[in-house]
């Protein structure tokens, strides 16, 4: 076991009996149970963890939280690869493998840091006024090798092998943050009976108890403890440690990310590598704490410099004392804590910008043997990779190879301005607070400006209290322990900085930067940001924000507050897309819908396609067939025997009251009030622009009582409509609309033979069934509905069975008799019927088509009291010239055409032409042994029997063909009445 | 995310729902068909919108829900939702 230099011999929470062993960039360390990335890193005595995003500068350690700006690392390797972690958000399991990146080829000597000797090129806004020559196409051209040298790692290597799950929850109360303020609120909560979720990001609950920047307190951790334990206990009470609350959205609901497995080396099978919850919650209480801000000083990015407070968080939690000369820079009370704390093992001198320390402070320092100097400032830290000294402004140089800062503290919150609350600025405390609520979110403790343990306990109880009240749920109190006396945080002047100083570590924003930004006229806080990217990094300006806007605010000589300020928007910490992903992948991204046939298709070997969300059969390829050779052979087979067709997928409205043929009549183009019982009639429906909605066909099967089927496309659609039309328009009707869609299996039996084909099952309703007839018929103790109609063009019916008896009425079908030879066709066969028929799909309604577009003009009324009517009657949708349907045959019958390509007069593929329309449906037609299609044409009408160019240059092709009508095969109907 | 109290099915998300925008939109009765060529009312009501910032009734349907079409009295800028009815409470609109 490797010795670790900087860990002391006794206390923090870490578990010396379990050590773990790790690498980091390929050599072995170890640390111990307990430890993150980052602490077991410092224990080791390595400080120089990544390089910097622009200039490639060294960087080490600066926080110990999920503020960190530097420390960003790649955690594993091959699938399970992660860039871009925090190494003071990765707890160590043993084997971790952790890489540095961003430097090439190596951390210690990095190429990329020539990039720093030149850094007065790489000003604010340099790449967009660099690489833009020449023209519009530079920067795209630069992008990639920027992209490159400005590395942020490289993502995995394979699909994500793990797991991710998705949790809705519901609470009343949802408690942010497990500090003293969140655990008193969630104590609170929990002993009046509500039902709580407490959440922390971190793995051990405490917030600043569990880091020891609470002070040294047994009473107060005990406290923690027991209070903790007890919310364990408590039934309605669900307690989670690595959640990050990341986003505050409209509702009170509230997205969490929770780290189930990342932290577990033996990767249990069946748990998620992570959760994502999406929490509605009557109340919230956010106690998400304070994050420490730097003061700034030249060549404040060296390792070995961190805020004050990560020191005492690595000192009591990890036990670790990352130096052995320490300077504390300071310009509040606050900080003397880690200078006290760290006196027992580390020479320390504290520089405090104020003139006026607090007595007992000076006595503490004094008792402490921590040297002290007031009204000082740092000018500059010396050191090549590691902090060695700093000198003062005064010149003076002292040296250390540790400085823990602190300029104030910044109130975390992200999540109270992402729900609408805008900061508001507190000029004594130098900091943001949260504004006013907009959602049901009551703030505790160090996040509304409490910086000490007894107000925050006490915050987070009277919170509680608050939001229960609201939800008339009568509050309990709870015993709070005695903490030491309060204190208010008043940080003093923080000194103009000097040299290279970065405000933004993560993005290596410094003053000048800022400084420039003015100049340009980039001078509000919203342009700067965008111009200097601070802030933009995974941090998200969590140490840097209020700095930078401190720093623009002194060169506008304005007030902070007049500057601006930034707001934030989800995630407050990286969430992995995984995650968001949650189960819904591949092929579960969305439902899939079958229909009650798809077992049987399955069983006839169909081959399947997705419509919609629904699962078709396409073909039913035998021995050796291609998919488009098995649709001809069964296209073929309906036109000369008989043949079966899954159509379940159209939408079915079952349609009944009173009223229900003036809905028809308003909703359709077509005449109603003469539909006969018994009969059914082909019906179009607009849209109030007056272009068509949707087609189908509705069957009379009662005086007051219609079904009507739509296309599988629009079937939501259409079934909407009409209860808009019914619910919104005309709420006076009296009828009900329902879709029976799921209800009803339908299947198409068409085919010359099909008669025959029901003879045998139907004998008593087949044999009087007319052309758009319908009877009611039972098979198999069912109900079957029988329609006779087609869209295949020959003699054809379609079958309506409730869903429960379909397969079996398919079966029956199918076995009536082996001298009907009955085969299934697909969904490609249909089509090619549906093109030699004319008929039309959702190809050709594709929502610019009038009814005379269409060919369907005849079938609407003079009346103007149908959806549409009087748009349909608009000069543009009136003119003759609109492309109109027809159809198309290749002079050469061997040439294919598709559909998408365009219709022109230009006999060659080189003379640009104006389209005159397109192909809207084309396929190899094995009635007319040839290829045909149907489309638009402009003046198509009269344009019958002449030539077009079908011009497909995606194709490549280029194709003559003649109009002709669009429907090839049997134009008189005679089959389909036959 | 906007959560709706639907009048039948109480809190729901608004994933349940679609929109439709402005619902004080007045469909023109059929003599309104006369000055089609310059837009008129029916453009008014296909194609124009206010787009408010602010508070707005507007047309939510509980498709994957109980199929109401709904009244949602909403303030566009904070999203909060201020009322919900059913639509057809309010009689004919056309």
């Amino acid at each position: 076991m490797s010795a670790q230099p900087c860990r002391l011999a006794h206390g923090g929470r870490i578990d010396r009996a379990q050590a773990l062993r790790f690498s980091f960039d390929g050599r072995a360390y170890t640390g111990y149970a307990g430890d993150t990335l980052a602490s077991a890193l410092l224990a080791n005595g390595v400080s120089l963890l990544a390089r910097s995003f622009k200039y490639h500068r060294p960087r080490g350690i600066h926080s110990a939280g999920a503020e960190e700006p530097n420390a960003l690392v790649t955690i594993g390797r091959g699938a399970r690869r992660e860039p871009n972690t925090r190494a003071t958000a990765v707890e160590l399991v043993e084997g971790l493998e952790a890489y540095s990146q961003n430097a090439w080829p190596s951390l210690g000597f990095d190429l990329g840091a020539v990039n720093n000797l030149v850094s007065p090129f790489f000003s604010a806004g340099f790449y967009y006024k660099t690489f833009m020559w020449p023209g519009a196409r530079g920067w795209r051209f630069y992008e990639r090798f920027i992209r490159r040298a400005a590395g942020m790692g490289a993502v995995a290597d394979g699909a994500d092998p793990d797991r991710y799950e998705r949790i809705e929850e519901f609470c009343d109360l949802l408690v942010v943050g497990s500090g003293p303020a969140g655990t008193a609120a969630a104590l609170t909560a929990a002993r009046s009976g509500a039902r709580v979720l407490l959440v922390d990001e971190n793995a051990v609950h405490g917030g600043a108890i569990a880091r020891g920047t609470a002070g040294a307190d047994d009473a107060l951790a005990a406290w923690h403890a027991a209070a903790l334990g007890e919310l364990r206990e408590t039934p309605e009470v669900t307690v989670l440690e690595r959640c990050s609350a990341f986003g505050y959205y409209d509702g009170n609901v509230v997205g969490l990310v929770e780290h189930c497995a990342g932290h577990r080396p033996d990767r249990p099978e069946g748990i998620a590598r992570q959760r994502h919850w999406i929490v509605r919650a009557q109340q919230v209480v956010l106690a998400t704490g304070a994050i420490e801000r730097p003061l700034l000083f030249g060549n404040n990015d060296l390792p070995g410099i961190m805020l004050a407070n990560a020191g005492v968080c690595y000192l009591r939690e990890y036990a670790v004392c990352a130096g052995r000369e320490l300077l504390v820079y300071t310009n509040n009370d606050s900080a003397y804590a880690a200078a006290l704390a760290h006196a027992a093992f580390a020479r320390v001198a504290v520089v405090d910008t104020r003139q006026e320390i607090a007595p007992e402070l000076v006595r503490a320092c004094a008792q402490a043997n921590v040297s002290l100097h007031t009204g000082s400032a740092v000018a500059t830290a010396v050191g090549s990779r590691r902090l060695k000294a700093v000198r003062l402004v005064g010149g003076e140089a002292l040296p250390c190879d540790l400085l823990l800062t602190s300029a104030g503290w910044n109130p975390t919150i992200a999540l109270h301005s992402q729900a609408g609350g805008r900061p508001v600025y507190d000029g004594e405390r130098q900091c943001f607070l949260p504004g006013s609520a907009r959602e049901a979110w009551i703030a505790a403790g160090a996040c509304s400006g409490a910086f000490d343990t007894g107000s925050c306990l006490a915050e987070g109880r009277d919170a509680a209290q608050k939001a229960l009240a609201r939800l008339g749920v009568t509050p309990a109190d709870i015993e709070l322990p005695d903490c030491a006396p309060a204190f208010a945080l008043r940080p003093g002047p923080q000194p103009a900085p000097q040299g290279k100083c970065f405000v933004d570590l993560q993005t290596d924003a410094t003053t000048d930067d800022i400084e420039l930004a003015v100049r340009e006229g980039y001078a509000s806080a919203e342009l700067l940001k965008r111009y200097t990217a601070l802030g933009m990094g995974t941090e998200q300006g969590k140490t840097s924000n209020v700095n930078a806007l401190a720093l623009l605010a002194a060169r506008r000589k304005e007030p902070v507050p007049a500057v601006g300020v930034t707001s934030f928007r989800p995630p407050y910490t990286p969430v992995t897309m995984a995650a968001i992903a949650g189960r819904k992948q591949g092929a579960r991204i969305l439902p899939t819908r079958q229909t009650p046939l798809l077992g049987w298709h399955e069983e006839q070997g169909a081959l399947l396609g997705d419509a919609g969300l629904w699962k078709r059969a396409l073909a039913y390829p035998e021995r050796g067939e291609t998919r488009q050779q098995a649709a001809i052979r069964e296209a073929r087979h309906v036109r000369s025997a008989v043949g079966v067709c899954d159509v379940s997928t159209l939408g079915k409205l079952d349609i009944q009251g009173p009223d229900a043929c003036a809905l028809l009549e308003r909703a359709c183009v077509n005449r109603w009030s003469s539909l006969a019982l018994g009969k059914a009639r082909y019906g179009v429906m607009l849209q109030d622009d007056g272009f068509v909605f949707d087609d189908g066909t509705t069957s009379r099967i009662g005086a007051a009582h219609y079904f009507m089927t739509t296309t599988t496309d629009r079937a939501e659609q259409v079934l909407r409509h009409l209860e808009f039309l019914l619910q919104v328009l005309w709420p006076a009707l009296r009828v009900h609309v329902c879709d029976a869609t799921e209800q009803w299996a339908g299947i198409a039996v068409a085919g010359p033979r099909s008669r025959e084909l029901l003879l045998r099952l139907f004998p008593d309703t087949v044999p009087g069934l007319p052309f758009m007839g319908v009877a009611d018929a039972e098979h198999a103790g069912l109900p079957v509905r029988i329609l006779r109609v087609s869209f295949s063009g020959e003699l054809g019916y379609e079958l309506y069975v409730p869903s429960s008896g379909g397969e079996a009425l398919l079966r029956a079908l199918c076995s009536a008799g082996d001298e009907f030879d009955v085969r299934p066709y697909g969904l490609d066969a249909m089509d090619i019927l549906r093109i030699e028929k004319g008929h039309l799909t959702g190809s050709e309604l594709d929502g610019n088509r009038t009814l005379a577009d269409a060919g369907l003009a005849r079938l609407a009324r003079e009346d103007e009291g149908f959806i549409g009517a009087a748009l349909s009657r608009r000069p543009g949708l009136l003119d003759p010239g609109r492309p109109r349907f027809v159809g198309l045959e290749p002079l050469d019958p061997a040439q294919s055409i598709r559909a998408g390509a365009h219709l022109v007069a230009a006999a060659s593929p080189r003379e640009p032409d104006e389209s005159l329309g397109h192909v809207s449906s084309a396929c190899f037609s094995p009635a007319l042994g040839r290829h045909i299609g149907l489309g638009f044409l402009a003046g198509g009408d009269e344009r019958q029997g002449s030539v077009v160019h079908v011009a497909d240059p995606l194709a490549g092709t280029h194709v003559a063909a003649r109009v002709v009508s669009p429907c090839f095969v049997d134009p008189a109907g005679e089959r389909l009445r036959a | 995310m906007i959560r709706l109290r639907c009048p039948h099915c109480g809190l729901r998300d608004h994933s349940e729902f679609t929109f439709l925008g402005d619902a004080t939109v007045s469909r023109p009765g059929t003599e309104a068909a006369g000055d089609l060529a310059r837009g008129g009312a029916w453009s008014d009501y296909l194609y124009l919108r206010r787009n408010p910032r602010g508070v707005q009734e507007e047309f939510w349907h509980h498709g994957r829900g109980c199929r109401a079409w709904l009244v949602v009295t909403r303030n566009t800028e904070t999203h909060e939702v201020l009322d919900t009815r059913l639509a057809r409470d309010r009689g004919d609109r056309a």
